[in-house]
């Protein structure tokens, strides 16, 4: 199938060239990166992850959301999400290959990165959230290859591809509450010892991770003869308004126990974010922007008349990725660091090369996007099925 | 097989039981690595260090002793003033009472005690945050107590740089080498990418010697066993009010500070 990929219109091929152009200048920029260290990036001794490790974080949110499209469709027998299905899976690889592809970048020494299968540790969360995603990445991409290769055939799926499409779920709830775990049991960094990091996780990834779907498929919709029909698209979009609606409630929880407690550990991170420390407030634009997005998003989502109009859904889904990238792709992790356990503000912003590289690996998640959804639409354009009836 | 959502849900149930199964061995796994969560070591020996910051009085007390380690490890101190100081590689450093111990401060401490200076390095925890976390056994916990980093064996992920609550830990975010001021060729230099941090001067402990910090402390600094009760160390904790840094977090650090009393009125 993949031949598919190769045969395109212009549209296509102009997007596959930008994109491995941009990840092209990525790849050159991480040279340099291995040549002269990690010193090149805005890290410090004080905040010790940055941006890399932030959007890993944030993306393995979006590759667990797939999950949204496969509990209602093959647990629920939700039939509208017929179409809408293998988007999600192929989301989902594309977003564990960028997460994948963040933590090779953030290693200090990479070509040792086999020594975490070498010495398995079980103790260390950060070997659990390596098994997870490949098994992640593993089950996504057998899973979507192999019902479209079976559609395309016009057969049923092979026997073996259901139980895995199960075990896909649960699996896809455990990368996210592992990644939260990298954080929620570290002894002394108040702002991540939080017993609802798991849970704010999953509800900011099945908020954030559909919105991005539901943009994509428009896309898709608008420049192909797919179209995924006008219910799926609503009820993705009740599943977002849903999510964005614990998210934004888990978030104020952590507000509440951090300033009524009046711990002085809990509220820092909150006073550094929001307000700035003794003037370093490099993040309080972001995290402000964030919480506008956010409040935004809100007021876009719940009314149904404003969910149903499709402009302003679309609206509504930018801002819930925004908030929800500034959030978690920056504040959480740079939160976490500042002040540091002196007291003391150092503060982080990425490099010119760091975003770069970051750039360049988004631009690598949305090539392997691209091409996997080329194949998928070429396949249903050819059977005549890339239509829905609802 | 038709699998509906009945059969699903106590298929999932099952899987959820046997994962909580194979998660206790997981947690034995901790208990080796960090010694249990509540018990305190009992090896027969465990390394720990007091100071006594009575005894350091001038500034050159205090600079010799970082001297002293900085040389012997070949320790990059040109990085603050030739590379970026947010790099720092920093194995034993003087901070104020209130960096070192921010959770413990009042208003109303003598102003001579808020300016005093406090030596902080690893505290070699009895439950080290960073061995629980670190993905290869690169930083692991000797049954002497010492916590060790194995630099060929360090991936660079600096996870455990996000557990120590000590700030401890120091990452070659550079290549060490052009930063180091005079080579001690008896001691490995550093490659870059990799953490390094105090290993109690283990290299020296072997050849019987003292650690290089506390060999230059004239005093102040005291190494030995923490499991002896006829030892020094614990002879001085007997006969004297002393602090752990953040005790409060459960790591149980195996440095102690002797911080006195009257001196500091006035």
């Amino acid at each position: 199938m993949l031949d598919k990929a190769l045969k395109g219109g212009k549209k296509y091929w102009t997007l596959v060239i930008v994109l491995a152009a941009m990840s092209g200048v990525g790849v050159l920029t991480y040279l340099q990166q291995l040549k002269y260290g990690l010193g090149i990036t805005g890290m410090s001794r004080d905040v010790s992850w940055g941006f890399y490790i932030s959007q890993f974080t944030f993306l393995v949110g979006v590759a667990a959301s797939a999950v949204m499209l496969v509990i209602p469709y093959y647990l629920h027998h939700f039939k509208k999400f017929s179409k809408m299905v293998i988007l999600g899976e192929f989301l989902a690889v594309a977003a564990v290959t960028m997460c994948m592809l963040f933590i090779f970048v953030d290693m200090g020494q990479p070509m040792r990165i086999m020594n975490v299968f070498l010495y398995p540790t079980p103790n260390s969360i950060l070997f659990w959230d390596a098994t997870v995603l490949s098994g992640y990445l593993l089950l996504n991409i057998t899973i979507g290859w192999a019902t479209l290769h079976a559609e395309k055939k016009g057969t049923a799926p092979a026997s073996w591809v259901k139980p895995l499409i199960y075990l896909s779920i649960p699996w896809a709830v455990s990368i996210h509450t592992v990644t939260a775990f990298l954080y929620a049991g570290l002894p002394g960094r108040h702002f991540w010892l939080t017993a609802i990091m798991a849970a704010r996780f999953l509800a900011s990834a099945f908020s954030g991770g559909p919105a991005l779907l539901i943009l994509l498929a428009l896309i898709v919709r608008k420049n192909t003869q797919f179209d995924p029909g006008k219910e799926p698209i609503q009820a993705l979009a009740k599943i977002v308004t849903y999510a964005m609606i614990a998210n934004v409630f888990f978030i104020l929880l952590e507000v509440f126990t951090a300033f009524y407690s009046n711990i002085p550990g809990h509220m820092h991170a909150f006073d550094y974010l929001f307000a700035g420390i003794d003037g370093h407030d490099k993040l309080v634009p972001l995290m402000w922007t964030s919480v506008i997005c956010a409040v935004l998003s809100l007021v876009l989502l719940i009314p149904y008349k404003f969910r149903e109009n499709e402009k302003l859904l679309v609206i509504a889904c930018i801002t819930v990725f925004i908030s929800l990238w500034i959030d978690k792709g920056f504040g959480l992790v740079i939160g976490g660091f500042v002040p540091n356990h002196f007291g003391t503000v150092t503060e982080y912003w990425p490099t010119l090369p760091e975003s770069l590289i970051t750039l360049g690996i988004w631009s690598i998640g949305f090539l392997v996007l691209t091409i996997l959804y080329k194949v998928a639409i070429s396949v249903r354009e050819e059977l005549g099925t890339a239509k829905s009836d609802h | 097989m038709k699998i509906d959502r009945r059969k699903f849900l106590k298929l999932a149930g099952c899987t959820g039981i046997g994962l909580g199964l194979s998660a206790t061995d997981m947690f034995k796994g901790t208990v080796e690595a960090s010694s249990g969560h509540s018990a305190v070591s009992t090896a027969a020996v465990r390394h720990a260090m007091v100071i006594d910051v009575r005894k350091l009085q001038t500034a050159e007390d205090y600079q010799r002793i970082v001297d002293a380690c900085n040389k012997i490890h070949n320790i990059p101190t040109l990085i603050p003033e030739k590379g970026n100081p947010k790099h720092e590689v920093k194995w034993i450093w003087n901070d104020t009472y209130g960096h070192s111990f921010p959770d413990q401060q009042n208003y109303y401490h003598p102003e001579a005690f808020k300016q005093k200076l406090f030596p902080l390095l690893c505290n070699h925890c009895d439950h080290p945050p960073c061995v629980r976390v670190c993905p290869t056994k690169a930083t692991f916990k000797r049954p002497d107590g010492i916590v060790q980093q194995d630099m060929h064996r360090c991936i660079g992920c600096r996870f455990c740089m996000a557990a120590c609550p000590y700030g401890s830990r120091s990452f070659n975010f550079v290549d060490p080498r052009p930063f180091i001021k005079d080579k001690n060729p008896e001691y490995p230099t550093r490659t870059m990418g990799v953490v390094e941090k105090c290993t109690f001067c283990s290299e020296r402990l072997e050849k019987g010697e003292q650690p290089a910090c506390a060999e230059a402390s004239n005093g102040a600094l005291v190494f030995g066993n923490l499991n002896d009760p006829e030892s020094e160390v614990r002879k001085i904790l007997k006969s004297n009010f002393s602090l752990q840094r953040k005790p409060e977090l459960g790591t149980m650090p195996s440095v102690f500070y002797v911080i006195g009393g009257g001196e500091y009125a006035g």
